[in-house]
């Protein structure tokens, strides 16, 4: 299939999602399928990781090379995919506990080392598939069966810890608004190096709080902000650290970051090996002399 | 007995002890000799004891023995961890000089030589040289022509200048000279004789790193651990030069799931770890094996539970490598006997691997993880490696494995168990694979029928490699003696070198390489009139495995004080063990 041809349909599978009817799963999947179709990318070069959790099931309802892992390890399986063929455009999938408690640690190294990957993060604030826990980007008064007085404690910034490891690309968008959602996951895509497009996704079976109402009304889309540019860095500081506002858009940028494979030298597809030993093998046993 | 002299030098961490034990192996090495290390981390007294030994002989030697002929004492305490191997021909070399040798009386019966190592090695540039004017004088007491050294030297100094190398060899024989001169009249009983052989020396775990590449292994990822860090340690720098790459990982979660990611891509992926990264693999090893993804875990084994003893020997994690994880799923075990086999079984490794589109936990332990050993570099032809990627498609044969809807069967249910394996980029292979039940599409089901059938078509891969391989034991002994000695893993040059202890007790010995699959030693067992299981744990993992196969009770012996079997301690055993 050559990538002229290539409509957002054809990123869909023939599975119908599960996600309960009106999820924000759907908008930000179909965004995800548009921007892949928009950069010229073909399902047979795609290659998506999702890990557990509602945003798990994504690699089920798109249409392209896909592993649907273990919790909260979906980053680390598209670094190595990535690293291996660098020809592939690898996305990564995951939701806010997936990425942001269970699987933490992953995300600061990944975004220290720059590997040239797209990671959508679906927030929804809330753990849906299991029925309504609180997540790490939960409020710390939100009430939820394991928390009946609420988490207690602040929620994660991903957007914070992401600048802190040094993100080259930091992005944030809203399921519901296809437009700009899809616009923001294609700078991602373009963008040579780690990205993060974290997408409030809301839960409208198990999040009463951070709903479609409470971002369509709260969201402030830099992009109408003509006085703020993606980089500058204390610029987009103060915008992730402001605690009475949130943002949607390209909240940071640095074009000029080395990525992983030019910073190590990885480009070759090393699917390709030959029959036998490789050339110059036997130097290795006369190191041995 | 043995034409052969065991060699040793001890100290404090960080003495050099062993940057100077290599430089002498590899001098053993080039004059033709071959040679055993171990590096010795017995320890009756807690504290920073170390020491490297070296057993050598003009003929093959495969382990270490409970004698010590000539000993570089850095410490008095070297001394005493090493009492019980001192007869009465051992020399021990040892600086008076030093404050704590002030008082220091060789043992009754050994031959102690006081030799001022510092102030020597001050007279030739500085006193950092001390290790190497005694290397020196040990070219003097075994008679061991001292040029031997120099291209050590030059090997391990070279690239810190040429008058460091200079000022080294200039040690050496200060040492050398030193000996001839005040102790002439000491009366030497070994000649270390010298041959045209050419010989390699390397340890398991750079034979495992030199097996991966030679397999095509293009990507590795790993977190340190020890004693598993030499294998990154080996590729690191070294597989760049064939299109590879490593990444040090954040920890063995992420090691496990990068390499995974690159074996979906396409590429034979490794990761190294010893037990306790095992135990963090165990969930996404489930995913690799559930999703049939071909991989190679490499488990370098060290004494456990928990943090255990992380620098002594032990064959702990078998259970685990056979049994780990949730649920049910196939995966092959590889457990290399030597260090030569440690490349020749990581090679196999992977091609198994990828024709059996499952994880293969390819284990070696401590032991011969450090053990550096001489070889012919024949052993290691490259032009003998074979690779064979299995059923990996490319776009021609891809629409022989689609449905009616041109949909991709990766798991597709076929009669040897294996399906077509199509990597991204290949046109019209897209599939999703999934550590979810999962139909050939690689779709989640929970329909009971498909749900049978996976599990089967799984499970059948084995049945098929059973047919294909040959999943064999080595046999070394007398073929026809009644008494059976069963080990696996490293314990094989050791029990080989025990046959020449056990005097008129004819035994025959298996060596099993394959965990699993693994060889039916019913008939064997069944035919020997006494049987001895042999390895490094206290539970008998695999004597456990063996008569569970064989329906046979079989003898133990298990040694788990984490430190290596000796050959004439073990021949010990052994006759103990059969004529009990």
């Amino acid at each position: 299939m050559s990538s002229e041809n290539v409509r957002f349909t054809d990123f869909k599978s023939d599975k119908q999602p599960t996600w309960c009817p009106g999820c924000g799963d759907f908008g930000t999947m179909n965004g995800m399928m548009k921007a892949l179709a928009e950069t010229g990318n073909t399902p047979d070069d795609t290659f998506v990781v999702a890990g557990i959790g509602c945003s798990g099931k994504i690699g089920t309802y798109m249409r392209s090379y896909a592993l649907h892992g273990v919790h909260g390890r979906a980053l680390p399986v598209g670094t190595g995919a990535k690293l291996a063929n660098p020809d592939l455009e690898v996305m990564v999938a995951g939701g806010d506990g997936d990425g942001y408690s269970i699987g933490v640690g992953h995300f600061i190294h990944a975004v220290r080392r720059n590997v040239d990957i797209t990671y959508v993060v679906m927030d929804n604030r809330i753990y849906g598939l299991t029925k309504g826990q609180a997540s790490p980007t939960s409020r710390p008064d939100f009430e939820t069966s394991t928390t009946p007085e609420g988490p207690k404690q602040p929620p994660v910034n991903p957007l914070a810890l992401a600048m802190s490891a040094g993100a080259s690309f930091i992005a944030q968008s809203f399921s519901s608004d296809a437009l700009r959602h899809t616009e923001i996951v294609k700078e991602a895509i373009e963008h040579d190096g780690f990205s993060l497009v974290n997408t409030f996704s809301p839960c409208v079976t198990f999040n009463d709080v951070d709903t479609y109402d409470y971002f369509r009304d709260s969201l402030v889309d830099l992009s109408e902000e003509d006085d703020y540019d993606r980089h500058n860095y204390d610029q987009a500081k103060d915008a992730i650290l402001d605690a009475d506002k949130e943002y949607m858009g390209v909240l940071y940028q640095d074009e000029n970051s080395t990525p992983y494979h030019e910073a190590h030298g990885v480009h070759e597809n090393m699917a390709e090996i030959p029959d036998g030993a490789p050339d110059g093998a036997t130097d290795l046993v006369r190191e041995f002399y | 007995m043995h034409d052969d002299l065991n060699w040793a030098i001890g100290g404090e961490a960080g003495d050099g002890i062993a940057s100077t034990g290599k430089i002498f192996a590899q001098a053993l090495s080039r004059a033709g000799r071959h040679v055993f290390t171990s590096k010795d981390f017995a320890s009756r007294i807690r504290g920073g004891y170390t020491a490297y030994k070296i057993r050598t002989s003009v003929d093959e030697v495969q382990s270490v023995v409970d004698r010590l002929d000539v000993l570089i004492a850095l410490t008095e305490r070297t001394v005493d961890e090493n009492l019980d191997e001192l007869h009465e021909e051992s020399v021990i070399i040892f600086d008076g000089d030093r404050t704590e040798f002030s008082d220091f009386e060789a043992p009754a019966d050994t031959v102690g030589l006081d030799i001022p190592l510092k102030s020597l090695a001050e007279d030739a540039g500085g006193a950092i040289m001390r290790n190497i004017v005694a290397l020196g004088a040990v070219c003097a007491v075994t008679d061991f022509p001292i040029e031997n050294l120099d291209e050590s030297l030059e090997k391990r100094f070279g690239s810190k200048g040429e008058s460091i190398v200079e000022n080294n060899k200039q040690a050496a024989r200060l040492g050398y000279e030193y000996v001839n001169d005040e102790y002439a009249d000491v009366e030497n009983p070994y000649e270390l004789e010298t041959t045209d052989n050419d010989y390699v020396l390397l340890n398991g775990d750079e034979a495992i790193g030199m097996g991966a590449i030679a397999a095509g292994c293009r990507f590795y990822a790993g977190y340190p651990i020890t004693p598993a860090t030499d294998v990154m340690e080996y590729l690191t720098g070294r597989i760049e030069q064939f299109g590879g790459h490593v990444v040090q990982a954040e920890d063995e979660l992420s090691a496990i799931n990068m390499a995974l990611g690159a074996a979906r891509a396409g590429a034979r992926a490794m990761t190294a770890t010893s037990g306790p990264g095992i135990d963090l693999m165990s969930e996404t090893f489930g995913l690799v094996a559930t999703s049939e993804t071909p991989l190679v875990i490499t488990n370098v084994m060290r004494s456990g539970p928990s943090t255990g003893m992380p620098t002594k020997q032990e064959q702990g994690d078998l259970n685990m490598m056979l049994y780990g994880g949730h649920g049910e799923v196939p995966r092959f075990v590889l457990a290399p006997t030597s260090v030569a086999e440690c490349f020749h079984k990581t090679v196999e490794a992977f091609n198994l691997a990828e024709k059996y589109q499952l994880p293969v936990y390819l284990t070696a332990d401590l032991s011969m993880a450090v053990t550096e050993r001489t070889y012919e570099p024949d052993e290691f032809d490259m032009d003998e490696v074979e690779i064979d990627r299995g059923k990996l498609v490319d776009e021609d044969e891809i629409s022989a494995w689609q449905n009616e809807k041109d949909q991709f069967k990766a798991h597709a249910v076929t009669a040897d168990g294996i399906s077509p394996r199509a990597v991204p980029g290949t046109e019209g292979g897209v599939h999703m694979s999934t550590g979810l039940e999962h139909d050939e599409l690689g779709r989640r089901t929970e329909d009971t029928d498909v749900r049978v059938e996976q599990v089967d078509k799984r499970n059948r891969k084995v049945e098929t490699a059973e047919e294909r391989e040959d999943f064999d034991y080595r046999e070394f002994g007398d073929a026809d003696a009644d008494s059976l000695v069963i080990s696996w893993g490293s314990n094989e040059g050791t029990i080989v070198e025990a046959l020449d202890y056990l005097d008129d007790l004819d035994v025959r010995v298996l060596s099993v390489p394959y965990i699993f699959p693994r060889p039916d030693l019913t008939d064997d067992v069944q035919a020997a009139d006494d049987v001895v299981v042999i390895e490094a744990n206290a539970t008998g993992q695999f004597a456990n495995v063996v008569e569970h196969d064989t329906l046979e009770r079989v003898d133990r012996i298990n040694k788990y004080d984490g430190v290596d079997f000796k050959a004439d301690e073990l021949a010990d055993e052994i006759k103990q063990t059969l004529e009990a």
